[in-house]
């Protein structure tokens, strides 16, 4: 028992309790989903330590039990540096998320916040699981809480948006769930490490077509979940009928999972299928960067713009994972944690902005810089991140993405590129409208954020100006995990990519300047 | 081949289930009369203990495994998992039956008579072992659910349910007697063991396709009882038909009794001539998952819904036979064992709130739901959520191991297009939550009472069941791997 194991099931004892507290105990509720999710929190922050102090490139915090004897079925958590981020980003989430929902969910409380814990542990269960089996069963217990809290806190679309939000994934595990069962047959075991081994020393060795179908079947199930163009609709309408904690973590943590999944499995056990799909995926991602951007520039809904940013954002964490370069890598994951933070804060603060003017219209707003100091500070700290403003978090993720990609190609990262600008027009906008002008009489009337709001804020900002600043936090964990993924996919390249001798120097002076 | 007509003490033991059964079976129909109308449960109670009794002598009886009476049942470990499975099944249903038949004022005794006859004859469907015998046992089964699904007689309905069920089963079996005709014509046998031995050593040429030709008509009879496609058109209209706690019944118990015949027939007897079937038995399950799953898409009526979800499902459990292996008939058996509890803890549900005359059967009835009563609620979620085959389900595992079977027998697009069909799927079923979780409640749930303690206790075993099949299924799996080897 680690303190991985902890942090993993304290959520799920924190579920079942809450559904022993009598229903009308709504402030009861409340605080023990909180206090239980500041728990799970504070306990996370242990498994920061030995990235830190000792600095290990490989897996921590390991448990590997038998679980199911025959198909051989183990309970196999642990983390590595790119784990480690994630389940923190999904620690440190929930609190806020309960802080979030604590007025604006008044209608089955008790129901919310069991969700919202069950959530929690399937997602960290997500992000841990090194046997397929595992990791597919939290794949699909981390959607049927997310279903429930779109489908009953949602909007008024939210029934169409959850259906909809849910048969796609579904529809994309299943394609998974037969990858899985066939790489089971070949290897005898879910083990990820051993069938990853396996593939790499060639005692697993599906045919060059089986690798390819194997390939797919993966990658689709990531591709729909992170979302990557054209399997990006259900997004929009999932993120707009959700309720503000359903947002978020649905933007900040859910999609992660799929942008996790094609870094930590897709491209790994199936290096060369990845690199010769990769000119399609990376057109896919670019096509996504850019759609995403101008389809968000023209959203009369906040939260539509919102998650139209985030199909742009996503797509350079796929550009960056499938770039195949250190920075890529790099970028990738750290753009996940960016997107995270960032896109969560603005969730947020649409979500402030709805509870006390009852709309998502950009245009029933105005002025609000006059009425809501505060609100508008906060605001606009979040927008700079998420445009990519140096000394801000996305900065450094977008400028690795690019790096990695340039690398390789050079008019990729034009192309990508196009994107961040868009992204400062569609914001910009975005902000310029909703604060700036006169406030009508309904805006003026406003109350600017309390003492709970900035609780939520706050940690946020302080996340986005760290990350924008001290990289040094992260990054090292962050690139000793991925370079453990680059390595042998790296060693392969020769045989498909062509390489370049310029652009090869290229890469080294940078390596050399980083 | 000398012949003992004299059975030994062990024959009556390893066939003391069903003589306890049909002893209570006819014991209830003479208590009928000498019974005063305000000691009606009586009837539940003997029929709960025969059950409970019958299913000690199953388990018991798999302690001294082997043949009887001539090598005309066996006793093995897959006759003891169906035999286990079907007396459960009757218990669920006595518990949850008792109730609605009060409700409709028709508590008599017939109806746990025909019960207990009708699981008495899946018990030796599940024993049987010779093409006989299964014709018997099918017969015994059959008949007594024919009158079961025409229960209340007043009720049009039930009527048209029994009938049509009647008349197209009689018409199907016809197929299964002339399939064993012709197969003792070709091979000179009824006993499974001795047809394969035949096909396996003197089985060449035309015989093999004499053989074919009766294991097609045999899968017609088959077919027609586990309702693949596409003989599956009666299920619809009987399931809906039919009482809901005859529906209950009928989807699980008789469905697993029909599946393990199948298994045992074309596994054992057939097992030789595989290239004749295999592709007949896996386009059959392919149109039963897509003929299924399609048709409950547009369903209102919830029995009827579930009627073509029980249809796909037996096309799951087709694939797993189609893949001929021994992982497959394992799968199947612990699928049929998953899908008994979901479908029970399901039709428990709707028995108790169809409410009398089964006035609330639409899926819109079931508004708010979960709202009014969370636990109930809650609880068919879990069984929405295991037919969906989400994880942790016993519907989830069951379905893995049915299509690792299928991928194990190279059948890949097989494979594919049952995991989409099962996306599909979950579209009709999420239709469920959606009503009972998303909208508000309506007149229907507004006047609902609690769970009676007979269908709780049904819901909740099924429940719990099913949980303990999802996250611990080693306990039903080692069982059912250990005893999947039917031939020997």
């Amino acid at each position: 028992m680690t303190l991985l194991d902890g942090v993993l099931f304290l959520p799920l004892v924190a579920f079942l309790f809450i559904l022993l507290f009598p229903k009308d105990g709504v402030n009861g509720i409340r605080w023990f989903s909180l206090i239980a999710s500041v728990i799970v929190f504070l306990a996370s922050l242990g498994l920061i330590a030995p990235y830190w102090f000792a600095n290990p490139g490989k897996l921590t915090f390991e448990t590997d039990l038998p679980w199911i004897n025959s198909p051989n079925i183990h309970y196999h958590v642990a983390i590595d540096g790119i784990s480690l981020w994630l389940v923190l980003l999904t620690t440190l989430l929930t609190p806020l998320c309960v802080l979030v929902s604590w007025n604006s969910v008044q209608k089955r409380v008790k129901e919310f916040f069991a969700f919202l814990l069950l959530l929690e542990f399937g997602l960290i269960g997500v992000f841990c699981s090194f046997d397929f089996f595992l990791f597919y069963v939290f794949w699909e217990i981390a959607l049927v809480p997310m279903y429930f809290l779109i489908g009953i806190w949602g909007h008024d679309r939210r029934i169409y948006a959850t259906v909809k939000f849910f048969l796609y994934t579904f529809a994309g595990s299943m394609l998974m769930l037969v990858g899985i069962i066939y790489l089971y047959n070949q290897a005898g075991t879910f083990d990820y490490a051993t069938i990853l081994r396996g593939l790499q020393n060639g005692s697993i060795a599906p045919t060059y077509q089986e690798q390819f179908l194997l390939f797919l079947g993966f990658f689709i199930a990531f591709a729909i979940k992170v979302p990557l163009f054209p399997l990006h609709t259900w997004l929009p309408d999932a993120h707009v009928e959700a309720p503000t904690a359903g947002s978020v973590m649905l933007a900040s943590v859910m999609l992660k999972m799929g942008t996790y999944g094609l870094l930590r499995f897709c491209v790994p056990m199936f290096p060369a299928a990845a690199r010769n799909c990769s000119g399609w995926i990376v057109a896919l991602a670019i096509i996504g960067i850019l759609y995403g951007a101008l389809v968000a520039l023209v959203q009369p809904n906040m939260k539509k713009l919102v998650a139209y940013s985030s199909v742009s954002h996503l797509g350079f964490v796929v550009l960056g994972i499938f770039s195949f370069t250190q920075q890529g890598f790099d970028g990738a994951v750290y753009q996940m944690l960016n997107h995270g933070v960032s896109t969560g804060a603005l969730f947020i603060v649409v979500g402030f902005l709805y509870e006390r003017r009852h709309s998502l219209e950009i245009n029933a707003y105005g002025g609000v810089a006059t009425a809501m100091p505060g609100l508008a500070t906060v605001f606009m700290i979040t927008m700079l991140a998420s445009i990519g403003l140096p000394l801000l978090n996305n900065f450094v993720g977008e400028f690795l993405v690019l790096q990695g990609t340039a690398l390789i190609n050079f008019r990729w990262a034009i192309f990508a590129s196009l994107g961040a600008i868009f992204a400062a027009c569609y914001m910009l906008w975005l902000y310029q409208r909703v604060c700036f002008g006169k406030a009508s009489d309904e805006v003026s009337k406003l109350k600017d954020l309390g003492a709970r709001e900035y609780a939520i804020s706050i940690p946020l900002i302080v996340l986005m100006v760290w990350m924008g600043t001290f990289t040094q936090t992260f990054i090292p964990s962050i690139t000793t995990s991925t370079a453990v993924i680059l390595g042998p996919v790296d060693a392969k390249r020769d045989v498909h990519v062509r390489k370049e001798p310029s652009l090869q120097l290229t890469g080294k002076e940078t390596a050399d300047a980083r | 081949m000398p012949v003992n007509f004299t059975p030994s003490a062990t024959d009556y033991l390893r066939f003391l289930p069903e003589i306890i059964m049909i002893l209570a079976g006819t014991l209830i129909m003479v208590m009928e009369p000498l019974i005063g109308s305000n000691k009606r449960t009586a009837f539940s109670s003997v029929t709960l203990l025969a059950f409970v009794a019958a299913l000690v002598a199953a388990v018991s009886a798999n302690n001294s495994p082997g043949t009887s009476f001539s090598n005309m049942l066996i006793v093995d470990g897959f006759a003891t998992f169906f035999r286990v499975l079907v007396i459960g099944v009757g218990i669920l249903s006595v518990l949850s039956a008792s109730a609605y038949l009060r409700r409709e004022h028709a508590d008599s005794a017939e109806y746990y008579a025909l019960l207990l006859f009708s699981v008495s004859g899946q018990c030796v469907m599940a024993t049987a072992n010779e093409l006989i015998m299964i014709f018997i046992g099918l017969e015994i089964s059959s008949i007594a659910t024919y009158i079961l699904a025409g229960y209340l007689r007043d009720d049009k309905r039930n009527n048209e349910s029994a009938l049509k069920y009647f008349l197209l089963g009689s018409f199907a079996t016809a197929f299964l007697l002339y399939g064993i005709a012709w197969i003792y014509g070709t091979t000179g046998s009824t006993n499974l063991g001795e047809i394969r031995n035949f096909l396996l050593t003197g089985g060449a040429g035309h015989n093999t396709v004499l053989a074919g030709t009766a294991a097609a008509l045999m899968f017609v009879g088959f077919a027609f009882k586990v309702s693949a496609a596409p003989f599956q058109i009666w299920a619809p209209d009987v399931y809906q038909g039919a009482p809901a706690p005859v529906t209950l019944f009928m989807s699980a118990g008789p469905k697993a009794a029909a599946f393990a015949v199948f298994m045992r027939v074309f596994t054992t007897a057939f097992g030789p001539i595989t290239n004749h079937w295999e592709a007949f038995v896996w386009s059959s399950a392919l149109l039963t998952m897509i003929v299924g799953n399609f048709a409950a898409l547009t369903q209102t009526n919830i029995k009827r819904m579930l009627a073509y979800s029980s249809i796909a499902h037996a096309g799951y459990v087709m694939v797993a036979i189609a893949a001929h292996n021994q992982i497959g008939i394992a799968a199947a058996m612990f699928y049929l064992a998953a899908y008994a509890l979901m479908n029970i803890g399901a039709f428990a549900v709707i028995t108790h709130f169809s409410r009398q005359g089964e006035k609330y059967v639409n899926i819109e009835d079931l508004a708010g739901l979960g709202w009014k009563q969370p636990v109930t609620a809650a609880l068919f979620s879990i069984f929405l959520l295991s037919f969906i085959g989400v994880p942790l389900t016993g519907g989830f595992f069951g379905k893995f191991y049915i299509f690792k079977s299928a991928l194990d027998a190279n059948l890949i697009w097989l494979a594919i297009l049952g995991l989409l069909n099962s996306a599909v799927a979950a579209y009709y079923y999420l239709r469920i939550i959606v009503v009972m979780y998303f909208e508000e409640p309506g007149e229907s749930t507004a006047t609902l009472e609690p769970l009676t303690p007979g269908i709780r206790t049904t819901v909740w075993v099924s429940a719990v069941g099913i949980l303990l099949l999802g996250i611990f299924p080693s306990i039903l799996l080692n069982f059912a791997t250990s005893s999947s080897a039917l031939v020997k």
